[in-house]
């Protein structure tokens, strides 16, 4: 059986301009113990659809069941007992900043009525697990992003959910400390078996944690399945662009054709010196002639507003224009020199 | 030389030394330090004890709340704007009927407390409502995901998480609350502000009047930076470990406040009562 499954949900909210559908029709089942990543641009509905998940948002139409039971059914006590096995985790990590971190930790079993001593020895474990036994005492002011993360992750697990939602969960964290969050959370599903939901706008979070993907656009499920597949043979333009962005940009543009014709090309050396930073002299110098440049080297400074530095540049072979387009450098105010060592 | 200026006034009619100052008046003004402080704690904590309840209501049955109920606002909304839309001093007049038939008499110390926590209250609540607002939506939204219910969202996450802007908000209410007491001294109050208004406006004694006035200062001044010690102290957010001075100062501050806040609650029952 599924451990969480959405059927035909839709979400309208009300406002001044209108009705506006965040999601629509949407329709996902995930399995017990799955990493499933739900992946959208902002906008897309993706918080909307995981609040959906926890009733923090009640659906206009549809119903959300999970392990079987639908939320919509429950009364809103029965509705706070079934949220109690569903940890969550945020953006802004969501923490109480006037209490210490093992107070925080304890915050979900103080509200089920545990005593503190039982609570504090489940949250000194959750600690060791997350990594932070030395911080029990410390208050959230004092730690970074990711010991914070940690620390809404320690309290997410406290009453030992069976699911646990992410929103957003590394998008505030920079890529080390993402990967160290995610690396996290792989542990626990693998050590608990905890059920995970992660909503990302970051496809390399998806490629790096999850099993299954469902890519959403302006409330629309426009493709699902494992994330393998997808990123295999993506069948959507909205898959193949994040699948594009995830890999810097350079699997679609022509640059492996160019670039057999741009090598053994005329190497010159271009030292800026009165140039405004901001003006983009290779860009335009491309798009005037319409011709590829190979940057080798960039190493270029914003001095109060001047660029500063130098790049190495390679045109393409046999290229009849190489002087007019140096030509069109020297008259945008760069100096122009050899490049031996590149040579 | 017999100039009519207030201040030759004053002069002629001032004892020679400061003893002889201090044995014609001080009496008067211990009593009216202590009048002061006791209106002010007593207004504060009766205001506080109603204020608060009011301010999470209105806090909780916004539209943006924990549990909406645009009727209950509305009411609670009206009352409030009702009772701040009257000037404290027309209050005061207007409620000297109600508070004869509360206290027996419409003067004195313990009759004010009536009008200054009516007048207290709603603005307490404001001041509630306005703290509770502050608070992280994101940290009630992740209690919420815990299945908290609202009871415990209010004690455990508003009142928390709201903690700093409250204090300095109760201070900003003590400071405000200390203000009108002064007031109330214009129709027999109580209080140093009544010596100021009966030695200062009505004999010309400025001696007096600037004394009471001085006094005045230094209260609202040791409450006010007494509030702003705790708010900032105990605001963990910030890692302000207090110095040997500042802690002897807010240990004796707490005990001294506490020993008069205390003593002005039970004088309070008493008098209302037990008489």
């Amino acid at each position: 059986m599924s451990e969480i499954l959405v059927e035909h949900l839709s979400k309208t909210f009300a406002s001044k301009d209108g009705k506006v559908e965040a999601l629509k029709d949407v329709n996902i089942e995930i399995g017990s113990g799955d990493i499933y990543g739900i992946i959208g641009m902002s906008g897309a509905g993706k918080s909307t659809l995981v609040r959906c998940m926890n009733y923090l948002e009640v659906p206009s139409e549809g119903r959300v069941l999970i392990e079987g039971k639908a939320l919509g059914d429950f009364t809103e006590k029965e509705l706070r007992k079934q949220r109690e096995s569903i940890g969550m985790i945020f953006q802004h990590f969501n923490l109480l900043m006037q209490k210490s971190v093992i107070e925080n930790i304890c915050f979900p079993l103080y509200i089920q009525g545990k005593k503190k001593p039982e609570a504090h020895k489940r949250a000194e474990e959750l600690l060791e697990i997350v990594g932070l036994p030395d911080k029990k005492a410390a208050y959230p002011a004092q730690l970074s992003g990711g010991q914070m993360q940690r620390v809404a992750i320690a309290r997410a697990l406290a009453a030992n959910p069976k699911i646990l939602l992410c929103d957003e969960a590394t998008s505030a964290l920079d890529p080390q400390t993402t990967s160290q969050i995610l690396a996290l959370l792989k542990q626990i599903n693998k050590d608990f078996g905890i059920t995970i939901v992660i909503i990302t706008h970051q496809m390399s979070v998806v490629r790096e944690i999850c099993d299954h993907v469902a890519i959403l656009k302006d409330g629309v499920v426009v493709e699902k399945g494992l994330v393998a597949d997808i990123f295999s043979h993506p069948k959507t333009a909205v898959a193949r662009e994040l699948i594009r962005r995830d890999a810097g940009g350079e699997n679609e543009s022509p640059a492996g054709k160019i670039q057999d014709e741009i090598n053994n090309g005329e190497i010159i050396r271009i030292v800026f010196s009165e140039n405004s930073a901001f003006e983009p002299v290779i860009a335009n110098l491309i798009l005037t002639f319409g011709e590829p440049v190979n940057i080798l080297k960039a190493d270029t400074k914003n001095v109060g507003g001047v660029a500063k530095g130098e790049m190495i540049l390679q045109f393409k072979k046999d290229n009849n224009r190489v002087e007019a387009m140096k030509q069109y450098l020297l008259e945008h105010g760069l100096a122009i020199g050899e490049a031996p060592e590149y040579a | 030389m017999h100039d009519t200026g207030f201040w030759m006034i004053a002069a002629t009619q001032a004892p020679a030394t400061i003893s002889e100052w201090w044995a014609q008046y001080g009496k008067m003004l211990l009593d009216g330090i202590w009048g002061t402080i006791y209106m002010t704690l007593v207004s504060t904590a009766i205001g506080y004890l109603f204020g608060l309840p009011m301010g999470v209501a209105l806090t909780v049955t916004d539209k943006d709340g924990l549990k909406p109920n645009a009727f209950v606002y509305k009411v609670l909304d009206v009352i409030a704007n009702i009772v701040r839309s009257i000037p404290f001093l027309i209050l005061l007049i207007l409620l000297i009927p109600f508070t004869r038939a509360l206290v027996g008499r419409s003067y004195g110390t313990t009759a004010v407390i009536v009008p200054l926590t009516i007048a207290a209250i709603p603005f307490i609540a404001r001041m509630v409502e306005s703290s509770l607002k502050e608070v992280d939506a994101g940290v009630v939204e992740a209690a919420k995901s815990m299945g908290a219910s609202t009871w415990q969202i209010i004690t455990r996450v508003l009142l928390v998480e709201g903690k700093t802007s409250l204090i300095i908000n109760a201070t900003i209410a003590m400071g405000t609350i200390l203000g009108y007491s002064a007031m109330a001294g214009t129709v027999g109050g109580g209080g140093l502000g009544d010596i100021a208004v009966r030695y200062g406006y009505n004999r010309y004694q400025y001696d007096v009047m600037f004394v009471t006035v001085a006094l005045l200062i230094i209260l609202f001044q040791l409450f006010q930076t007494y509030g702003m010690m705790i708010a900032n102290h105990f605001d963990r957010r910030k890692g302000n470990a207090m110095t040997a001075v500042t802690l002897v100062i807010f240990i004796v501050m707490t005990v001294l406040i506490a020993v008069c806040g205390g003593w002005g609650i039970l004088s309070f029952i008493k008098e209302m009562f037990l008489k």
